[in-house]
């Protein structure tokens, strides 16, 4: 073995493998972490396209699926997308706002094979949940809820969770509780995309969410053994950066609706970087040997204070949405992170979330309209 | 753990032999666990048919050993409280 320095670690199989089947949605949430110019899309894969896709990320070692969007029940082939991934041995994964769920698709569902299916709400009152959504889906979201389990799927519901929000963190989990959930999502909201853009109105101040770690940490000794909790703290509440996506180009392979393949699903807005689509590379080639999966991969890419840092290998420098949206240089250190020059960015939004001001800036609902117009 | 207990995988989680790992690994929802052989050639027995003592029985046959009551058992223990065994029958 020679003392050669090694700049990366062997490449994985992406064991994960996420698919975008549309960024159609009827849902109009101000998280939402499609990109802002998703209305651009319009050509999305074929059921044929993405059975292809399936079947070549099987190959390299991707077993768990996700089936997500937008809606992703928007389309009529999630059936078959499902059946032919249960044959492949994939452990599916459906991620919904439950709309455009019947009973007669989820026992269709339930027949191909699909394992499982997370439920998406926003809020515990149809008040919040509708506002929050733009649109009347909470008592549609609890019928699903109730035919998921009465199928006998385990029950995952997931709640994105922001300043709006996170004061109704005991109803929410009370009623997560009373629908049987087996496993319920607390998901701080990450600011990307809409939510970035949203992000004055949905960060939440620090005492909002103290009081919402203390509520969770109850629950989660109450419900032991009954029920899981899982619970995503706000990255800017922390001194260390996430590794995001347990580190680009490791684990992860994102297929947007039009079949541009990203090491992560919010990776699309960075600028220099061109994603290869499915429709022109195979997913082996796409997954070790395009330059995009190949950019951030390792650590040999990094710049100071990450390059020397010897929590590099821990962090891989954090999200690289977020270095961008921050500090706008891709490779540079997630600014969550105290070490980073730009670390005051977001030390001030942090401040700027203690205040009790409503923002200036209207609240920027997801729908084409807003796409076309903030894009 | 009563003696009658007969352990299965909880509905909605899977094991499954991954070539490309080269290991067995328990499939839930949004996760994964790659497994090491002594604890995959246990989950692999809990069927819901066999008991605690014939899992045991059978372990010590397959590979030739003795005394593995007590790690088998602590293994189990591991595994109902990650949530990846059907609730005990009392």
């Amino acid at each position: 073995m020679s003392a050669a320095v090694t700049t990366s670690p062997a490449i994985g199989p992406p064991l994960w493998l996420l698919l975008e089947l549309t960024y159609r949605c009827p849902l109009q949430c101000v998280f939402c972490y499609n990109p802002i110019d998703f209305a651009k899309v319009e050509d999305e894969l074929t059921t044929e396209e993405w059975i292809r896709v399936l079947r070549e990320a099987r190959a390299l070692g991707s077993v768990q699926l996700g089936l997500s969007g937008g809606e992703p029940l928007m389309r009529d082939d999630v059936e078959a997308i499902a059946d032919e991934a249960h044959r492949l041995g994939y452990y599916t994964n459906l991620i919904t706002s439950g709309v455009g769920l019947t009973r007669e698709r989820l026992s269709e569902l339930k027949r191909v094979g699909l394992d499982h299916i997370q439920l998406s709400f926003q809020d515990s009152t149809r008040e919040m949940n509708d506002f929050l959504s733009h649109t009347r889906t909470f008592e549609l979201k609890k019928r699903c809820a109730e035919w998921i389990k009465e199928r006998g799927y385990p029950m995952v519901v997931n709640c994105v969770i922001h300043r709006l929000n996170i004061d109704h963190l005991d109803t929410i989990i009370d009623m997560a509780v009373r629908m049987g959930a087996d496993y319920l999502e607390l998901a701080n909201t990450q600011y990307y995309s809409w939510a970035h853009l949203n992000r004055e109105h949905l960060l939440p101040s620090r005492e909002q969410l103290q009081n919402a770690e203390r509520t969770m940490l109850a629950w989660r000794e109450r419900m032991k053994g009954k029920m899981k909790i899982f619970f995503v703290v706000p990255d800017y509440y922390e001194q260390r950066p996430k590794k995001c996506v347990n580190g680009w180009g490791t684990t992860l392979a994102t297929i947007a609706p039009d079949g541009t393949a990203m090491p992560c699903h919010t990776a699309r807005m960075l600028p220099g970087l061109s994603f290869p689509n499915v429709r022109e590379r195979s997913m082996r080639d796409i997954w070790f040997d395009s330059d995009a999966f190949n950019r951030f991969r390792g650590w040999g890419w990094m710049k100071e204070p990450c390059a020397s840092c010897e929590e590099r290998e821990k962090d891989f420098g954090g999200c690289r949405c977020q270095a961008y949206l921050l500090a706008h240089d891709a490779a540079a250190a997630d600014p969550v992170c105290s070490k980073s020059p730009h670390h005051r960015v977001v030390v001030s939004a942090v401040e700027r979330a203690q205040e009790t001001r409503v923002p200036e800036a209207p609240l920027v609902f997801r729908r084409p309209e807003n796409s076309r117009s903030y894009s | 753990m009563s003696q009658a207990d007969r352990p299965s995988i909880r509905p909605g989680i899977r094991l499954q032999w991954e070539a490309v790992q080269n290991a067995y690994v328990l499939l839930y929802p949004e996760g994964m666990v790659k497994l090491n052989t002594s604890a995959a050639e246990i989950l692999r027995r809990c069927d819901g048919m066999r008991s605690v003592d014939e899992i045991v029985a059978d372990l010590e046959s397959a590979f030739n050993r003795n005394g593995l009551q007590g790690e088998i058992e602590h293994f189990l223990q591991l595994a109902r409280a990650q949530g990846w065994l059907s609730a005990a029958e009392s």
